[in-house]
Parts: C-alpha cells; structure tokens; sequence
C-alpha cells in the first residue's frame, strides 16, 4: 500500500444523511472477484438516470467534481453491508479521505485498509464543510488534522494502529502473520 | 489450589470477548482476537482468496472454515440440460470461482443442490457450527444472526476475510456494549421482526454504531430460537457490528442433536459451560434502553432506512414536524423516493409485490407465520416465498406449507438470498412497491428503482393477500 501522509483536494458534498453501501455501490456490481474498475459503479443509481445517462446535477457529475479526493457526507456514511466494493469503488473513483459526522464500523474498517482515510469532525466543523462544496481542504494524517475552509485545523480521531499503518504503507496482515506464535499459544491453552 | 480472588462481574460480551484474546489490545495495537468460526460465501470471499495465493499462505484452520453459496445463487431449480438458470454470466462465474477456491484450500463447500446448502446465517446454525461462547465472522454484515445463540459474531470485510483465513485472528478495537431490555410479553400478532423493527426505530440507524448489544428482558427469554436470530440478524441495522442474546435451555434444545455439536458428555460439559457465559448479576453495560414490550404493534418500514418504521395502523410522518434540517430532508427524501404522502395512513398503500425469506425471516418459523394467512386465500399480487435452506425447504415440505403457497398462488423457490438482495435475477422492477420480510428497504435494494416496506412474514402474507399494506391480525382467523 502506499504511505499517506498529507490529502490536499477540493471537496465533492454529498449532504445526505445515512449514506448506505448499497447507494456507494449497488448490489448487482459485486458479481466480481477482483477489486479492478469499480469506480465507475460508485453511486451508480445516483450518478446515472434510468437510460443510462449521467444525471447532471449530481455532484459527482459536475465538472468541478473532477480531480476531487476528499469526499463530504452527511452523519452515518456507510451504513449497511461489509461490503469492501465500497472503498474499492471509492478509491478507484479518485477518493482518498471521507469526512462525516459519523462513519459506520464496518465501512470504517474497510476503508482503513484500503487507504481511504475515515475524518469524523465535530457537527460545526461539518457544517461549514457542507456549506461549501468546492471548498480546498489539507488533511494531515500525522498531525490528525483537517484544515476547514475558514483555515482553521480540527483534529480527528483516528486508532493509532490504523495510522501507522497508513503512514507507512503497511499492512495489518503483515503483522497479523508475524504474531504466529501468540497465536498457536492461544490454540494450545484452548483446545 | 488458589483461593480464587472474587471476579468482577462481567457481561456476556466481556466473557467471549476476553475468552478469545490472543493478545489485549494497547494504546498502540488493537487486540488480537481468535475466530472460532469463519463463514464464507461466494460475493465476499474470491478477492481474499486471491491474497493467499499470492503470498502463497494456506488456509490456516480448515476445521474452522465453512463455505456454502447464496447471493449470486438461482432460486429456480436446474433446467432440463442439468444446467442452473443464473442470472447472468457473472453470477455463475462467481460461483465458479467459489467452488475452484473451496477445492484448491481444502474448504468444506455447501454448493449448490448439495442438502445443507442456505443462506449461510441461515446454514450455519442448522449445521450446529455456530455454538454458544465463540466467535463467528463472515463477510456479511448480518452475521449478527449468530449472536442469538450467545456468540460474538461479526460482519468483516474482503481484506479481514483473508485475514482470517490465513492467521484465524482478526485485529480489533474493543466495541462499547448497550443494553436493550424488553420487559414485559409481545401482544398476539406481534413478533421478533415487529419488534426489532421498533428497537431500530427508537435507537436510528445509527444509534448502536461503535456497539455490541445485548438484548435482554422477559420478552426476549421468550422468543424462540428462530425469533432471536430475527432479532439479533438486524442489530446491523442500528449500526451495531453484533447483537447478542445469553444462551438458555431454548437454544440447547435448538442446537441439541445438530451435525457439528458436540455429543454424549462432552455435550452436558459444554452445556455446563455455555449456562455460565450469562452476563451476571451486577456487570454494567456502558449504555441501556428499554421498551415496553406489551405496547407493540405490528411495524413496517415506510421510508428507505430500516429505523423509518411505523406500526401498520399509524400514518406516514410529516417531515414538516421534524425540527432537524437534516433529518427532515432525508424523511423528506425518504417520502419522495417511495411515493408517499405524509400523514397517509400507511395501511392500504398498493403493493406490486411481496418477499417471503432472507436471513431475516428464511426458516421454518417465519414460513408457517406466512403460511397460516394464506392458507385458504389467494394471493393478489406476485409474491415469492423463498425457503432459508434447504433444510427449511425440506421440513417446510413435509408439513405441506409448500402446498399452502402454491395454492394461494404464491411461488416457492429453492433456496437463497433471493430478492433481499436482488444480485440473482429475483427483483422488483423501477417503481414497483414490495413488502418484504428481508432487513434493508435502501433505495434500490430489491432491484434498481424498486421500493421497499420491511415488515414480519405475517405482514407480509397480509399485504400479498390484500394487494396493498394491511394490518395481519385482520386475517389471524383460518378462513372457512
């Protein structure tokens, strides 16, 4: 994976509360079984109309959107499935960060490994993001801060594990793999 | 011996938490936590095959690991040719791969037409893998079903699949726990989906998020085995990973018998065992609500999150009431996306169609409560009835419940995920309105601009017998 340390993007708003997987990524898009192209299903029945089209005023779809990596959401994003399709199509629609009032756990999780930063701020802080879509944000994983548009830092929480590993590019299987010895100890006392 | 030091008391949670501990978590590190049981089906499962191929790392506990097949599944039965109707080339291809991996790893498959084959929160528990005090993950977010029978068990993505399978061990932070108590006895005509409906409608769909629940209180000591599952299935649904419920003598009669549980006396040490795991007198939950069982009704969804739900005889909400700018666009949208008018009364809203099955409300149980209403009557709109299992299919035949739908009018199915998820061909089409007794009426969950009203299997029969939303307790009595 590779490190992240600093996300500089304008922001795509997206002010809809309970953002489930299913709107991130309809079910009939995860007949794979590779993670390749799925960018192009994100919010796939938002971001196209019934024929197909794209549905203009959608805020993916404007021409600003282009090049945006920090994705805006109303409170709850990523409710619903376990789906990992949804960061996957996140990602390989540009998106590196996600901002919100509140993240669902396992949409969390997933993103975390998949090096699609999970920022949950305080509700003004959100506020004024939703206020301005558009808006140039810099997130800095190593000082756990979001510069809102005004040029004020918030700081956000994030699992001190999950941020040294995004920082350095490592992966948690990794060390699951290195822990073989706790494991098979914790097989033998329990067998 | 010690003199053994008096232990605090501890909630279930805490006992199958720190029963599993491979390592306690730090301020640095999460915890290390053992996986008893690893569910794997087809959607979830290629991609994390694909990483232990290429590190070249086995399966590291195939004894643990059990696979079967539901999502991308047919629900119609083999063609003439032998062949399986698939919705498409990617759903057999999906399958495919699941069937090439099972084989190349070793794992022990369910597939397709073999007699155990299900929905896997459906499977699991019938093949007796899923047993009090341990740890059950899938990559599916409902396996909070397992929680019903005193497990922890967990939805987990792709990347935390191979996890699993490579090192059994997942990395985790330690989730808070909630309490929900339901004093009190459910009225008749209400079940285990009314009420967990209504326990997601008063926490929101997001009000168990960073949470393990525990459901406790005379009205859940009352529930059988398959109305606990029904309710721990949908503790996602509040944002909760996991939803449990301390094993009692209804669950060892369930599991007493099942293929993997144990027998003779190690079945009685076990039993022994698991009768401990109960939170004990004293032990705090960081946080608790209660309900009042006996003031329930049956409940249905009229919105497009599971915690938009109303009892079925009240009327649609008025967003202009809600003083919350977001949460009145989101009812707002809500109301505009399934067509409906505040302050309708949700009872006799046109259906196009009716969902009988899914991991919610699949097994035996949940089809004889569809069975009893629609028995002697017909059905007004196209309504599939799609067993959990096929052991559900096989002892639903035996009773003649098959019959009882196919009477009606209604379509029996093999078994599978079917139109919950509508990844298989089974869907609504654009602007079509469906009662279904699956868990999720997200915006185009049962097929692209389909519309979705969560209720119980009876709700359900109601509604396909009625051709609109209807209250069940209307047609409790057999007709003559």
């Amino acid at each position: 994976m590779t490190p992240i340390r600093i996300i500089e993007s304008r922001t795509v708003v997206l002010p809809r509360e309970n953002i489930d997987t299913d709107q991130i990524i309809p079910a009939r898009f995860l007949k794979v079984t590779d993670k390749a192209g799925l960018g192009k299903a994100a919010f796939a029945d938002w971001r196209y109309g019934p024929d197909g089209g794209p549905v203009a005023d959608f805020a993916l779809n404007r021409p600003e959107a282009a090049g945006c990596a920090v994705l805006v959401a109303g409170d709850n994003f990523g409710c619903g499935s376990s789906r990992e399709h949804a960061p996957w199509a996140l990602v390989d629609a540009g998106f590196r960060a996600v901002i919100s009032t509140r993240i669902a756990d396992i949409f969390r999780n997933n993103a975390l490994k998949n090096g699609l930063v999970p920022v949950v701020v305080d509700p003004a802080s959100h506020a004024a993001l939703l206020a301005a879509p558009g808006a140039p944000v810099r997130i800095d994983l190593e000082a756990r801060t979001v510069t809102l548009p005004g040029g004020a830092a918030v700081e956000f929480p994030i699992d001190a594990f999950s941020r040294y590993c995004l920082l350095n590019g490592v992966d948690e299987l990794g060390f699951l793999l290195s822990q073989e010895a706790a494991i098979a100890a914790h097989e033998g006392r329990t067998r | 011996m010690k003199a053994a030091a008096r232990t605090p008391a501890r909630t279930l949670f805490e006992k199958v938490w720190g029963a599993h501990l491979v390592r306690e978590e730090s301020s640095d590190t999460p915890a290390i936590l053992y996986v008893d049981l690893h569910l794997v089906h087809e959607v979830t499962s290629p991609q994390a095959f694909s990483v232990l191929r290429e590190r070249g790392l086995p399966v590291r506990r195939l004894d643990r690991t059990l696979a079967t097949m539901d999502h991308s599944t047919p629900t119609l039965p083999r063609g003439a040719d032998g062949r399986w109707p698939f919705a498409d080339r990617e759903a057999e291809a999906q399958v495919a791969q699941l069937e090439r991996n099972c084989a190349e790893f070793g794992v022990e498959l369910h597939g397709l037409g073999t007699p155990a084959q299900g929905v896997v929160h459906v499977f699991g528990p019938e093949m007796g893998a899923t047993q009090p005090g341990m740890t059950v993950v899938c990559g599916d977010s409902h396996t909070a079903t397992h929680g019903a029978f005193g497990a922890l068990a967990f939805g987990i993505g792709t990347s935390e699949v191979g996890h699993v399978l490579a090192t059994q061990c997942l990395l985790q932070r330690r989730p808070r726990t909630l309490a929900v108590r339901v004093d009190g006895a459910l009225p008749p005509g209400v079940g285990a989906k009314d009420l967990v409906l209504a326990i997601i409608a008063k926490l929101g769909v997001g009000g168990g998020t960073g949470h393990v629940i525990e459901y406790l209180g005379a009205a859940v000591r009352a529930l059988s085995m398959e109305g606990r599952m029904t309710l721990c299935n949908m503790s996602i649904e509040a944002g909760a990973r996991a939803g449990m419920i301390a094993p009692d003598d209804t669950t060892f009669q369930w599991l007493a018998g099942r293929p993997r549980v144990p027998r003779g006396d190690a079945w009685e040490a076990a039993v022994a065992r698991w009768r401990a795991l109960a939170t004990d007198e004293g032990a705090r939950h960081d946080r608790e609500i209660a309900l009042d069982a006996t003031t329930l009704a049956p409940m249905i969804t009229f919105g497009t999150n599971p915690g938009q739900a109303i009892p079925v005889t009240a009327r649609v909400p008025d967003p202009s009431e809600e003083r919350d700018p977001a949460a009145r666009a989101s009812l707002e949208g809500a109301l505009r996306y399934m067509g409906l008018v505040p302050g309708q009364p949700i009872a006799g809203r046109v259906v196009d169609a009716v969902f009988v099955g899914s991991c919610t409300n699949g097994r035996l149980e949940d089809l004889r409560e569809a069975a009893r209403i629609l028995r002697g009557r017909r059905v007004a709109v196209r309504t599939l009835v799609v067993p959990g299992s096929q052991l559900v299919k096989r002892q639903a035949e035996a009773e003649g419940l098959d019959r009882i739908f196919r009477e009606a009018g209604a379509e029996w199915r093999e078994p599978g995920c079917s139109m919950c998820i509508a990844m298989n061909g089974d869907r609504l089409e654009r602007g079509q309105t469906c009662v279904s007794t699956s868990n999720r009426n997200f915006e185009g969950r049962q097929g692209a601009g389909g519309r979705t009203l969560l209720a119980g299997p009876a709700t359900a029969a109601a509604a396909a017998v009625a051709g609109a939303v209807a209250d069940p307790r209307r047609y409790a009595e057999a007709t003559p």
